[in-house]
């Protein structure tokens, strides 16, 4: 009778009943994983390994050591006083000479960004290179050109030693390395970046506040409202999701051109003079006009979908004890509202800052952000550890208000619909 | 009733929705101070919009409403002082229940001290005296609805309004409530219109029932009357069980009337609601004044055949066949008489005029 109960319990086939229990749950297990294995494939190939290419990228710097490997062996022993010795020069005549011009170019614009001019020298050297054919190296490629004998030249290829660097984020943050591997800013004419960041963060913030501010009401509205008219309200505001992007951008430079609908009006109604027109295109205003009301829907739809599930009765009951409209407004549907508006702040917000296609059309000069730079340098300079770098910083910026929002008001607490 | 007395007072308020159909028509109700006056009636018939009028959030389209002899059809919502408790509670989900019930004092500008005072007495009052912390979701329903009858009563209202309070809770719980509901109206002396569908609860907590049908009130009377001398055959029908026999009048003869049925079988009645010799009738009777193989002397008398016979403990149940009717409800105690029934049996029962009322053919 003891043994029976101490012992495991056993099923009805002798299998002791946590074994069978186990095999049971693996089964499900197994099952469940099946199921969701062609979606997390999915998301593998074409989101897990891009971004983890693309952070590898924004601190790879082994290009240069795989062109110029035995020059990088030997400069390593260099002390990086003076000018390097004629072991240096020589593996550098060879390398360089037998060399593909392909890898070399590579190479060589990278070798820019450390110091410019290295571009052009290459290029130069190579062709001349061909004409040499003995020692001593160090001469004749001075000789060829004298920049082969500024030791800044020199200095700078020490960044590229390490397989990896920090030089795209630095540059991405208006920093770079001197010649001697310490931080320093950038020449004054070349500090781009932290504006942008400034602005693009600014127009982010100005965008998605504007957001909030014609959402709140629309949704409010939408929630009350019965619903034959509710849905006719919905239907507008969700009338910008049928057109295209472009279709709209191009709808709203017709609109706020100088000699646009717009300005036509107000000079008509007599409100501006003719010559003095508002610049609305083609700069940070048109930039936000044209994001905000691009963007309004993704405030609205989960703004819309909390406040449809505030019950009216507590607007009702508030008023019923003793708060004016206002009041009760303000203490009962306001916080009963907030998870809606921080999912739609952060939606808005997250959108916004990456955002590129706008801000390209209609943006101007003054209206550029992070976005476009990433889709010069991608498409233009073919800076692509730079546009790695831009991006992972924009990356971590989602990651940290991501990580922000969840310690303020709790992920749990989003809803979208 | 005197004008005096009435507290509160509907004058010929009239209110539809969509300008087509009137919801409520014609609405005359005194309520006196301290009354526990319950509306009842079928959905649909107006009673959440009676209450949604008294408490300001919808306009009678026509008729006044007074509160203590003033008009309130323009004081706002927030400030006619009237304490409602919803039908789904309508607790403030972000707030505790002490804040709930600080709300409206809080809204009154009372000090710190009174406020916290008066809500550990709201809270002793309702027992959840431990609960003040607690947000409305981490209490079960009972207790819910139980914040929400005190945060109702925290702020001292002379009125309070409940729309089926009890409509969500289980049986136990609900039978449990209208008893404490029903002793803190007899504690604090206060006015209270309450609606509800279930008629078993409007009989024990009401000192008067309005039954609502059609936006109409049919009879308003206190629960023994509505229960025993229902005057239109809604009425009779929709609280308690009842027999209802349908006929012609024959004759009318004073206070009393004889009912031909179908079947021609002649019935004294109460004249209730006939006029004239001819007019259809629903004849209607408790099944519980009908009397099985009596030897008393009524003055109805009819052989019945028993069609089904129901056990049910301290009585049977038991359908008859009588008068052309084969719906009719016998209520036969279980006794040694009754025990002996057999389906298919006949027997005789019968039944006083007085306890059969001459009703409408509605
Ligand atoms: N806001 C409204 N708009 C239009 N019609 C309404 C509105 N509220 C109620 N009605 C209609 O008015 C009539 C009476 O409704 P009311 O809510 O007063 O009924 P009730 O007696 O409370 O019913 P229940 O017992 O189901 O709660 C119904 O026919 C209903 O359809
Ligand atoms: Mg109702």
């Amino acid at each position: 009778m003891n043994q029976t109960v101490s012992g495991p319990i056993l099923t009805s086939d002798g299998i002791p009943l946590k074994v069978s229990l186990k095999k049971a749950e693996r089964i499900n297990k197994i099952r469940a994983f099946l199921l969701v294995l062609p979606l997390l494939a999915f998301i593998l190939i074409t989101f897990l390994i891009p971004i983890g290419d693309m952070l590898a990228r924004s601190i790879d710097d082994r290009q240069i050591n795989t062109v110029f490997p035995k020059t990088f062996e030997v400069y390593k022993k260099w002390d990086r006083q003076d000018l390097p010795s004629e072991e240096v020069y020589k593996t550098m005549f060879f390398e360089l000479k037998d060399s593909e011009g392909y890898s070399v170019g590579k190479a060589s614009t990278r070798m820019n960004y450390s110091k410019s001019g290295w571009k052009s020298l290459l290029k130069k050297s190579k062709r001349k290179f061909k004409k040499i054919e003995e020692g001593p190296y160090k001469e004749k490629m001075i000789a060829t050109d004298k920049r082969w004998g500024d030791p800044e030249y020199w200095k700078a290829l020490g960044q590229m030693v390490d397989p990896t660097t920090m030089g795209y984020y630095l540059n991405a943050v208006d920093l770079k390395y001197d010649s001697n591997k310490n931080v320093v800013q950038q020449k004054e004419n070349r500090r781009i970046y932290n504006k942008t960041w400034i602005k693009t963060f600014k127009v982010s913030i100005l965008v998605t506040f504007f957001c909030l501010l014609l959402g709140y009401p629309i949704s409010y509205l939408l929630a009350t409202l019965p619903m034959k008219y509710s849905n006719l309200l919905m239907i507008c505001v969700l009338l910008p999701f049928w057109t295209s992007l472009l279709v709209r951008t191009v709808a709203w430079m017709v609109m706020l051109q100088q000699k646009g609908v717009f300005n036509n009006l107000m000079v008509m109604a007599g409100l501006i003079a003719d010559e003095n027109r508002w610049q609305l295109m083609y700069n940070q205003t048109a930039v936000i006009i044209v994001m905000t009301q691009i963007l309004l829907p993704f405030m609205v739809l989960p703004l819309y979908s909390v406040m449809k599930t505030i019950s009216p009765t507590y607007m009702r009951a508030a008023l019923n004890l003793g708060a004016s409209p206002i009041h009760a407004f303000y203490k009962i549907y306001m916080p009963n509202s907030i998870p809606g508006v921080s999912a739609g702040c952060l939606l808005v917000f997250i959108i916004a800052i990456g955002y590129y296609i706008t801000p390209e059309l209609v943006g101007g000069k003054d209206g550029q952000m992070v976005g476009n730079w990433i889709a010069y340098h991608l498409k233009t300079t073919l800076n692509w550890g730079l546009c790695a770098a831009l991006g992972a910083i924009l990356l971590a910026v989602m990651t940290v208000l991501y990580w922000a929002y969840n310690k303020i008001v709790g992920i749990e607490n989003i809803k979208l619909g | 009733m005197s004008e005096k007395d009435s507290f509160v007072k509907f004058e010929k308020v009239d209110k539809s929705y969509d300008g087509e159909i009137l919801v409520v028509k014609d609405l005359n109700l005194d309520v006196p101070k301290g009354e526990f006056l319950t509306m009842l009636g079928p959905s649909g018939s107006g009673k959440t919009t009676v209450l949604m009028m008294l408490a300001g959030f919808e306009t009678p389209t026509s008729g006044e409403i007074y509160l203590d002899g003033n008009p309130i059809s323009s004081i706002p919502p927030n400030k006619r002082g009237i304490g409602m408790v919803f039908q789904n509670y309508a607790l403030f989900p972000h707030m505790t229940v002490k804040e709930n019930l600080s709300f409206p004092l809080e809204v009154r500008k009372m000090e710190k001290s009174e406020i916290e005072e008066k809500v550990s007495n709201a809270l002793s009052m309702v027992e959840l005296q431990d609960f003040g912390n607690r947000m409305p979701l981490q209490l079960s329903g009972g207790q819910q609805q139980r914040v929400a009858l005190a945060r109702s009563l925290v702020f001292e209202p002379r009125l309070v309004l409940m729309d089926e309070p009890l409509g969500a809770l289980d049986k136990n719980l609900r039978e449990q409530m209208q008893y404490e509901i029903k002793h803190i109206h007899e504690k604090i002396g206060i006015t209270v219109v309450y609606v509800t569908h279930d008629q078993s609860e409007a009989l024990t907590m009401s000192n008067r029932i309005a039954v609502f049908n059609d936006g109409k009130i049919q009879q308003i009377s206190s629960p023994d009357v509505l229960y025993e001398k229902p005057n239109s055959s809604f009425v009779a029908q929709f609280i308690g069980e009842n027999n209802q026999l349908k006929g012609k009048v024959k004759s009318i003869n004073g206070e009393n009337c004889i009912i031909t049925t179908e079947s021609g079988d002649d019935i004294q009645a109460l004249k209730i609601n006939v006029n004239n010799n001819g007019d259809g009738s629903l004849v209607s009777l408790r099944p519980e004044r009908v009397a099985i193989n009596s030897s008393e002397n009524f003055e109805n008398n009819f052989d019945a055949k028993v069609k089904e016979l129901i056990y049910l403990g301290d009585h049977i149940r038991s359908r008859v066949e009588v008068c052309g009717n084969d719906q009719f409800i016998v209520k036969i105690p279980n006794s040694y008489k009754g025990a002996n029934l057999k389906e298919g049996a006949t027997v005789k029962l019968s039944w006083k005029a007085s306890d059969s009322r001459a009703l409408d053919l509605n």
